[in-house]
């Protein structure tokens, strides 16, 4: 069975930063913060929440662009994945054609359906006791699959729909299926990615659990501070990031402009605990990936963590990078981009793959915002701290999500089609 | 509640509701064919004209008559037979 190679044509993006992928470029790369406060809006929902910053999201969608039969049945997190994946169709430079042609789908995912939908339904159904005055589209809004139907009907797509939710790795599987779709044949295309709207309710969640920070609400921008001594926690954002992963020879056929190649792709469960991930796991499941792709760690020059600035998931991941490269003698460079965006949970692995693209198209990598003093308890590895002039040729893009399940993507720059 | 009352309570639902052109609404209007409504919509439809004009539609027994309404004049005239 011949295994197809599996390249990316387009990206979109929507994120604090503004609309577009040039507008996240411009704002990571001039090492801006999409984190503000909240604390005003949250408290009249929450009253106890602690935490008061998310990287939200301000400037007007122009929802009306999306004709009303359609935007009916999208909550906020469906219109962000629709918008950036009209910005990704566009430049990939696709048509009506493929996409009622059933060779081209869809994977693609968040957290849960839009969480403001979410609020909104149940309290309606709880205080009346009826469904008789919640609107036909309001479900949709609500169902977990939300996003991938969404995008479906927004480009009348009759291939595949997949929607694997697997909270903050929900972009990382969803790009994941769509390069093994692409790679066994199975389709020609696939959009694909994740979506989160910014809701207090996700916050406060993180809050509970102790996991989100909340001592830096007065200097917002210095938070959360992946793998730095002074870390407190995370800081939920919101944003779309959609990619069309296309095999190889078709992409070439039609003469598309390649942006990158994606080479592989591992998801695992720690099958042990929700909410903590452990050094072995991570080394156990990065270690199987290469020794399934057959590519070398030593071939890795850049690492995009997941470290969302939490202490103890920072202090796990550092532990298995340090295992599988720093012990073997291997120095790549290591950092997240959570301190520019927050962590933008089922979008975040797109969006910062996305970023990842960018660093290999402008040569550049990008450090870790707020990572002022690495913690020395954090494992032993090469962590980027300033902005650096070089094209990675390989990336590592990890993803760790609740629920104890983890995903990781290798990234490779493409040049000539023959890289 | 006069007729032209109504008439402009509706219109005024079709608008918000539906965001159609408010000249494009007279009491010939199809709702399905000519103003572009689907079957979710009327759903929603029910819903609005429930808000608009303070009754609860029985779903059990208005069903059929419901299912009848095709132009602005039949919503008319349901809402005149609630109200009656």
């Amino acid at each position: 069975m011949k295994l197809n190679r599996v390249v990316i044509t387009g990206v979109g993006a929507i994120s604090p930063f503004g609309n577009g992928v040039e507008a996240l470029s411009e704002g990571v790369f001039s090492n801006r913060s999409g984190i503000v406060n909240v604390g005003n809006e949250w408290r009249e929902s929450v009253t106890d929440i602690l935490c008061e910053v998310g990287g939200k999201i301000n400037f007007d969608l122009n929802e009306k662009q999306i004709s009303r039969d359609l935007r009916r049945n999208m909550g906020r997190v469906s219109i962000l994945a629709c918008l950036s994946a009209k910005e990704a169709v566009k430049m990939a430079g696709l048509d009506e054609e493929h996409f009622t042609s059933g060779n081209y789908g869809i994977s693609f995912a968040s957290t849960t359906g839009s969480s403001k939908s979410i609020v909104d339904f149940t309290s309606q159904f709880i205080e009346e006791k009826s469904l008789s005055s919640i609107k036909s589209g309001h479900f949709f809004q609500v169902m977990s699959h939300t996003a991938a139907a969404n995008i479906a009907n927004f480009f009348n797509i009759k291939g595949r729909v997949l929607s694997p939710n697997s909270a903050c790795s929900s972009a990382a599987q969803s790009i994941g299926l769509a390069y093994e779709t692409i790679k066994f044949g199975l389709q020609k295309g696939m959009i694909c990615g994740g979506a989160e709207e910014l809701h207090v309710s996700t916050s406060a969640t993180f809050d509970l659990l102790q996991a989100a920070s909340f001592h830096y609400n007065d200097r917002p921008t210095e938070t959360p501070r992946p793998f730095d001594q002074d870390r407190d926690g995370t800081v939920c954002g919101e944003g779309s990031g959609v990619l069309v992963l296309e095999n190889e020879d078709h992409a070439k056929l039609r003469g598309a402009n390649i942006l990158g190649e994606v080479v592989g792709f591992s998801t695992f469960a720690s099958g042990e605990h929700m909410s903590r991930v452990t050094e072995k796991d991570l080394v156990a499941g990065i270690e199987r990936l290469f020794m399934e792709t057959g590519i070398s760690p030593s071939e890795v020059d850049y690492i995009n963590a997941h470290a969302t600035g939490t202490i103890q998931g920072d202090l796990e991941e550092s532990f298995a990078l340090e295992k599988v490269f720093s012990a073997k003698g291997l120095n790549p460079y290591v950092s997240s981009l959570k301190g520019h965006l927050g962590h933008t949970l089922g979008a975040s692995a797109s969006l910062e793959l996305i970023l990842c693209l960018e660093m290999i198209a402008k040569g550049r990598l990008i450090p870790t915002k707020n990572l002022d003093t690495p913690d020395p308890k954090c494992g032993k590895i090469n962590y980027l701290q300033e902005y650096k002039n070089i094209r990675p040729k390989l990336i590592m893009k990890n993803s760790i999500a609740f629920g104890g399940i983890n995903s990781i993507i290798l990234l490779r720059s493409y040049a000539n089609g023959d890289e | 509640m006069e007729t032209n009352e109504i008439f402009q309570k509706v219109k005024e639902v079709f608008v918000v509701e539906f965001e159609i052109d408010e000249d494009a609404i007279t009491l010939e209007s199809l709702v399905f064919e000519e103003l572009g409504l689907d079957s979710l919509d009327s759903v929603d439809l029910i819903v609005a004209l429930e808000k608009a004009f303070n009754f609860k539609i029985d779903r059990a027994n208005d069903g059929a008559v419901i299912a009848q309404i095709r132009s602005i004049q039949d919503i008319i005239n349901y809402v005149e037979s609630k109200q009656a």
